[in-house]
């Protein structure tokens, strides 16, 4: 890709005008997943095992068949016969089993049978009458003990190519990485530390329930409409799940309620097209707030062992970790990306890392915005924490001492091309926060966070208007403001006002591919290929003066909106704006637009330092964050508002993760806190304003420098918060989350 | 289960709707009356996206019947705006992105005006434990509050 047109001043990109969809959602006119209605709708409702680990011996549905309201009865038998196949290779089949569970139930929620009836009071009434015959099976839902040798095995033969052999069924892909010789690196610290950290699963928590809607007939053709963060592989694991080609599956993408990874896969979409398939009829699913928490994937819990050697001067010698990531009863637990996240802030000559991916009976894991990264940013920062403290060296100095920069060999591999992880950690260390006064009782905790950001397969198309207003048609749900910083980029490109374009997320039947809204992809990827459609239509404007002018088209140039005269012999004619180019294009060439299909790959890995104090009340055990500071590397913010919008989202959330939430199993392998009284996500007085730094250090793979911003934000928090509560509290904690009575114990336990 | 028939006045006007005893008012304004603002997230009063206002008082509609909404006076957040102007809170949302997802946003709209009318003049902690009750995943809360404390500022110089 030609970076040549990378522009030093932007009329729009960094200013931060009014969402497009602003007024739909503040008077409540935005149509979200459950917000969708059709003529002879019925209701769906899924029943689900009350068991960890049981064998289905029967399931009798005859009761419920017979019930005047019901028009439909699913279970695993209504869906294609998708083959399994080891490891992730079978993801079709992983996720069909996720979604109806065939011979066992692997977790407390894992569905079992549906039914759709004429309400949704009757549909929960006739799960009732659904009788399941289960032969109870032994259960883990811990990740060490789901690797112990006597541990319950989730299913033979799920492993990959990559699990040495003799271990564990349930460890199913083994990940290992590095460089330099770890053990020379440790005999020349002068200090080494190995600590275990362990963290709990936690939930993504979006506000918004799954939901949707789906229509299927017996002729192979359906309309689904559905919460998603990306409806193209909705449509393709839909349609491969009901056995019907994917084309003749239109799926439209709701308005979203929140993602943050969760809703990245299917889970009561299959569902509800096989019920409506059965019925003839369209059916509705929404799902409760406990079967959200239940069957939706919550983060992998983790126990992880790292061990780091450092020189009195603060360079670290050598990094070694171990981490191991529990994933639920599929694969898919982001053990590689933990361990290659884990080290990649830092220049290393010595470093190695381990991952595993482990079975256990609880729901199948989804990402959660940098899956993996902040728990081993929680591990490896803590323990940089503690040499600090140690050797009495400044936590910010110690980390520019050792910051990866252009031409870093990373901890997992390549080399760094430009990143801004220094100018981070400067901006920490310039910034009044890092130099406050603290009170009595609180501590100060910083850490540094890594997120590889991701391109992906991209489609947009632009249409212009005789008027020479703009219709933009992109594939990436707009989760958090996306609409504006498409209309952004492609008014900057076109030169028309940011008002004059309309960004519409197209269906499936409408535009081609799209991957999914993760990765922190969105204003990178669809942004880079709404500059590159913008262009395209640019190109044939410029054709159409250049033939009106009667001059070639290469005498011809965009500025400000307009066609120009450029060079000696382009002759002298007045600027040409859009609007007087696409007024006629009927009849000198046809419609303009523009297109991009391809698949970006110079997303532009991010990092970000965050600063945090915190106070523990020694009586009770009660953290409270009195003052956050993110500062992170956006390469150029497009719209500032929604990027500090991100930085502070991803603070809160892993304010959450570090203090208060976490999956609680009981001895019975059935989750006890599932509904938001009893999982605590931070609630507005819980915390502080959140300030923020905007660093942009450009990425050369994006026209106007764009990374990616949405997930590092929750990589430095958990680490951040620990080192502060650490310090506060004068004793390490190590185990996530600093509940109360977790620090109550560790205030004892250390007087 | 026979059904029972609501008279009540929603944002100015007299509906009515016939309502199994176990549905909720969310599920009458939703299902019944297509008022499609209030939004279920929780279903157990934690979440506060359900939030409407009943005879002046801020309630998770989840947690009420609806039948118990007979004669009463009901606001929800397609009421807040007046004809085409919007409410001081909902263009302020907008100018100050104090919304990403949106999925909360009319709960939050509904419980802020509830707050300004009780207390104009409300301090930052006031403003945070007021909403408290209303679950936001995306913003960290931090341009919400800020939104809501400059209109109320605004509207006490305006009035």
């Amino acid at each position: 890709m030609a970076l040549d047109d990378r522009k030093s001043q932007f009329t729009f990109v960094g200013t931060s005008p009014d969402r497009p969809d602003g007024l739909d959602k503040v008077t409540g006119r935005a149509k979200y997943g459950a917000d969708a209605y059709a003529p002879g709708m019925l209701h769906g409702a899924i029943l689900r095992s009350p068991h960890a680990h049981a064998r289905i011996v029967k399931i009798d549905t005859s009761k419920a068949e017979a019930h005047k309201d019901v028009k439909a009865v699913v279970t695993r038998a209504d869906f294609a016969k998708v083959p399994f196949k080891p490891g992730l290779e079978g993801e079709f089949w992983n996720v069909l089993e996720n979604v109806m569970a065939g011979d066992k139930a692997l977790y407390d929620g894992h569905a079992v049978a549906a039914v759709a009836a004429t309400s949704a009071l009757s549909a929960r009434d006739a799960l009732k009458l659904i009788d399941v015959e289960y032969e109870v099976l032994p259960h883990v839902t811990d990740v060490d003990k789901a690797m112990a040798p006597d541990a319950p095995v989730i299913r033979e033969g799920a492993a990959d190519y990559s699990v040495p052999e003799g271990m564990h069924p349930n460890v199913v892909r083994y990940h290992e990485s590095g460089h330099g010789d770890v053990e020379a690196g440790f005999a020349e610290a002068d200090l080494v530390i190995e600590d275990r950290f362990v963290t709990e699963a936690t939930h993504q928590g979006y506000i918004e329930p799954h939901a949707c809607l789906a229509s299927l007939g017996n002729d192979g053709k359906g309309e689904l409409w559905c919460t998603t963060q990306g409806h193209w592989i909705a449509q393709k694991t839909c349609a491969a799940l009901l056995g019907i080609e994917t084309a003749q599956l239109r799926v439209s993408a709701s308005e979203i309620g929140g993602g943050f990874g969760g809703k990245t896969t299917v889970f009561i979409e299959p569902v509800a097209l096989a019920l409506s398939r059965k019925a003839n009829r369209p059916v509705k699913i929404v799902m409760t707030r406990s079967e959200v928490f239940r069957a939706t994937g919550p983060t992998s819990s983790a126990s992880m062992d790292v061990k780091i050697g450092m020189k009195k001067d603060g360079t670290i010698s050598a990094a070694q970790g171990v981490f191991r990531l529990q994933g639920g009863a599929f694969p898919g637990a982001p053990g590689d990306l933990t361990a290659m996240c884990a080290f990649a802030p830092y220049n290393l000559t010595n470093v190695k890392q381990t991952g595993y991916d482990v079975m256990s009976n609880r729901p199948k894991q989804a990402a959660y915005r940098a899956p993996g990264a902040p728990m081993a940013a929680f591990a490896v920062e803590s323990v940089i924490d503690e040499m600090c403290n140690e050797l009495g060296l400044d936590p910010v100095e110690v980390r520019l001492k050792n910051a990866a920069h252009e031409g870093t060999k990373a901890s997992f591999g390549p080399r760094y091309e430009r990143i801004g992880l220094v100018e981070t950690l400067e901006a920490a260390k310039a910034h009044p926060h890092y130099s406050a006064p603290l009170k009595p009782g609180q501590g100060r905790g910083i850490s540094c966070g890594f997120w590889f950001n991701h391109g992906g397969e991209t489609s947009v198309s632009l249409a212009l208007s005789e008027d020479g207003s703009a219709q933009l048609m992109v594939g990436t749900p707009d989760i958090g403001g996306s609409r504006a910083s498409m209309a952004l980029m492609a008014a900057e490109v076109l030169g028309i006002p940011y008002e004059n374009i309309r960004v519409t997320i197209a269906d499936t039947a409408t535009l081609g591919y799209n991957d999914v809204s993760h990765g922190s992809r969105v204003t990178y990827a669809s942004g880079l290929a709404t500059i590159k459609a913008a262009h395209h239509a640019v190109e044939k404007l410029c054709e159409r003066a250049a033939a009106k002018w009667g001059i070639p088209v290469d005498a011809v140039k965009w500025e400000n909106g307009c066609a120009v005269p450029s060079g000696s012999n382009a002759g002298d004619f007045d600027p040409m704006p859009l609007a007087d180019i696409t007024a006629d294009m009927g009849s000198t060439g046809g419609p303009i637009s523009g297109h991009f299909e391809a698949t970006p790959e110079g997303a532009g890995v991010s990092f970000g330092t965050h600063i945090v104090d915190a106070e523990v009340d020694p009586e009770t055990g009660k953290t409270s964050i009195t003052r956050y500071t993110v500062i992170q590397d956006a390469g150029k913010a497009i719209h500032p508002s929604y990027v500090e919008g991100q930085f502070q989202g991803g603070a809160a959330q892993g304010i959450g993760w570090a203090l208060n939430e976490e999956y609680v199993y009981g001895e019975d392998g059935r989750l006890q806190n599932s509904i938001f009284l009893d999982y605590r996500v931070p609630v507005a007085s819980d915390l502080p304003m959140i300030d923020t730094v905007i660093v942009e250090v450009p990425n050369p793979g994006h026209p106007f420098g764009v990374r990616g911003v949405g997930e590092t934000g929750i990589v430095p928090p958990l680490a951040a918060i620990a080192n502060a509560v650490s310090n506060a509290a004068g004793v390490r904690m190590r185990q996530l989350p600093m509940s109360p009575p977790r620090i109550l114990a560790a205030l004892k336990g250390n007087g | 289960m026979s059904k029972f028939h609501v008279t009540t006045q929603v944002n100015g006007d007299e509906v009515e709707f016939l309502c199994d005893p176990r549905e909720t008012l969310l599920d009458c304004l939703r299902d019944k009356l297509n008022l499609t603002g209030a939004k279920e997230g929780c279903g157990t009063g934690d979440c506060g996206a359900c939030s409407v206002s009943v005879d002046g008082r801020l309630v998770c509609s989840c947690l009420m019947l609806g039948v118990e909404a007979e004669g009463k006076t009901i606001e929800t957040v397609e009421g807040l705006a007046d004809g085409e102007v919007l409410h001081p809170l909902q263009q302020k949302f907008i100018e100050r992105a104090a919304l990403q997802c949106g999925i909360c946003t009319p709960g939050i709209l509904v419980a802020a005006k509830a707050l300004l009318e009780k207390n104009p003049d409300p301090t930052e902690e006031e403003t945070r434990y007021w909403l408290a009750g209303n679950l936001c995943r995306c913003t960290g809360y931090d341009k919400i509050i800020r939104a809501v404390m400059e209109t109320a500022a605004e509207m006490r110089e305006a009035s």
